[in-house]
């Protein structure tokens, strides 16, 4: 693991958001949210759909700037999409080569691309094009390429929830890997209760708009974690709870 | 093979009916030349050089009258489909061109630049350019935003965007309109030869007319339709690519 060690065993990126609140024409999208991410967590925004997560994501990227408060976010950021963010005139190896245009020296380049290949299992796939792959095989390209290279930040928004549920229970464990052998601060984002509490350090529950956090869940249990663990299946009861989704027999 | 047997077949059977109407005399003979004189024709043509002279001609005029025009259309569409504003300002003026059949420019085409080769360049590019800005401009106009997204992650700027992102995500519908705009430059050629030249495949028919020699028309004409396809086949292998392979199978 020679790549490891270049830059991989210090986890850099960090994320802070303070008092940031956001809207469209009048309609308030996000209400005063503050958030520190530390460097290496892995913290996931859980809420119902059309609550804001992916505003909240978009201003984390920098791509929105909030109507008030700031966002300060340190190191190279890059975001997974739901689906469809592979370039289709590219193949897969050279999609994952897009992480790594940041890395001079050509045979780092080569033994890192070789590296990441492997670890999503698409070794024999590097000359394919994205429409050549099924859904899941081409996130996990999309996984490759985000943590290739120097980049400190992910922000995924909803990676996996084009995929059917066996997929994308196979997904989350190939995300556990991969930050395993790479880490970094993760920003996640999904309306999957289940995934959230099986991949998150901490979990963030979201209100229906505008969004505010009303709960944060620590979860210390150690990855990889199943749905079926006491640890898992407490934390999403909490989770059901505050979302009013817990049925009282 | 297989697939090329019901074509051959098809054009068998079109052969046979252009015979039959010679032999029941639908049309009297100098009106509709049968098969065999055609035939005859070519071998008239060919001998005279003639033929072969005027297609050199009407390729040459094509090619760079579109030549040109691809050259600043496809920069021109490029940019415009990035540029929400200018669009704006340019679209109605753009479509206004577009409608305009060429053929309406050939009294200002002969006036301006006489009898030869330029005037038919003129015509091709008046014929091309303007649908194929459009093309291109419609093509960068909708390329999925989340590309971008993507591209700003990974520090695509300026020249590198538009070589590397914006061109490549519009290749397969570029490819498909000049495929396209190159029909309509073949179909013109003809006309435009027909008034503004002193050879080509144009000006060939119209002096068939002249000489009542339809059946050196016919030659003319059977000539221009397969040079046509023969030039889109090749045209077609682009979409062969393999990486323009997805905007074709999705």
């Amino acid at each position: 693991m020679s790549v490891g060690v270049m830059k991989d065993s210090r986890t850099t990126g960090s994320l802070l958001l303070e008092k940031v609140a956001h809207g469209y024409n009048g309609l308030q999208v996000v209400h005063e949210v503050n958030l520190a991410v530390q460097p290496g967590e892995l913290v996931v925004l859980v809420g119902p759909s059309g609550c804001g997560k992916t505003t909240l994501l978009n201003l984390l990227s920098g791509f929105l700037t909030p109507v008030s408060g700031t966002v300060r976010t340190e190191g190279l950021v890059r975001t997974v999409y739901q689906q469809d963010g592979l370039f289709p005139w590219l193949t897969v190896g050279e999609n994952i080569g897009m992480g790594l245009r940041g890395v001079k020296d050509k045979g780092r380049q080569e033994r890192e691309l070789r590296e990441l290949l492997e670890l999503i299992h698409l070794g024999q796939f590097r000359d394919h094009y994205p429409h050549q792959l099924s859904g899941g095989m081409r996130q996990r390209v999309e996984l490759a390429r985000v943590v290739a290279g120097d980049s400190d930040i992910l922000l995924m928004d909803e990676p996996f929830s084009a995929l059917d549920y066996q997929t994308r229970i196979r997904m989350r464990q190939e995300l556990v890997q991969l930050l395993e052998k790479r880490p970094r601060t993760v920003v996640f984002v999904t309306h999957d209760i289940e995934e959230a509490v099986v991949l998150a350090d901490r979990v963030l529950v979201l209100s229906q708009r505008p969004t505010r956090i009303v709960r944060e869940l620590v979860i210390q249990a150690p990855r990889p974690r199943n749905p079926t663990d006491d640890v898992v299946v407490g934390a999403t009861r909490v989770i059901l709870e505050e979302l009013g989704l817990q049925v009282h027999r | 093979m297989k697939k090329v047997i019901p074509g051959l077949l098809v054009f068998i059977v079109a052969l046979f009916i252009w015979w039959l109407a010679c032999r029941t005399g639908v049309f009297p003979a100098y009106a509709l030349p049968s098969p065999g004189q055609v035939l005859l024709s070519f071998k008239e043509e060919f001998k005279a050089g003639r033929l072969v002279n005027d297609v050199v001609a009407s390729l040459w005029r094509v090619f760079v009258g579109y030549y040109v025009a691809a050259l600043l259309a496809i920069p021109l569409g490029l940019w415009l489909g990035r540029q929400p504003r200018v669009r704006n300002a340019l679209l109605p003026m753009l479509n206004f061109f577009r409608f305009l059949s060429p053929l309406a420019w050939i009294p200002f085409a002969i006036l301006w630049f006489h009898i030869g080769d330029k005037p038919a360049f003129f015509l091709i590019f008046m014929s091309t350019f303007f649908p194929l800005v459009l093309t291109v401009m419609a093509a960068v106009a909708t390329i999925p935003s989340i590309y971008f997204r993507v591209a700003h992650d990974y520090k695509y700027t300026g020249w590198e965007l538009l070589t590397k992102v914006t061109f490549p995500a519009v290749l397969p519908q570029l490819i498909t309109g000049l495929r396209v705009t190159y029909g309509i430059a073949w179909v013109v050629i003809v006309a435009a030869e027909m008034v503004g030249c002193q050879d080509g495949l144009g000006y060939g028919i119209w002096e068939a007319r002249n000489g009542l020699r339809l059946d050196s028309a016919v030659c003319y004409m059977i000539v221009i339709g397969l040079i046509g396809m023969g030039i889109d086949r090749i045209l077609y292998q682009f979409t062969k690519l393999s990486n323009v392979r997805w905007g074709y199978e999705r």
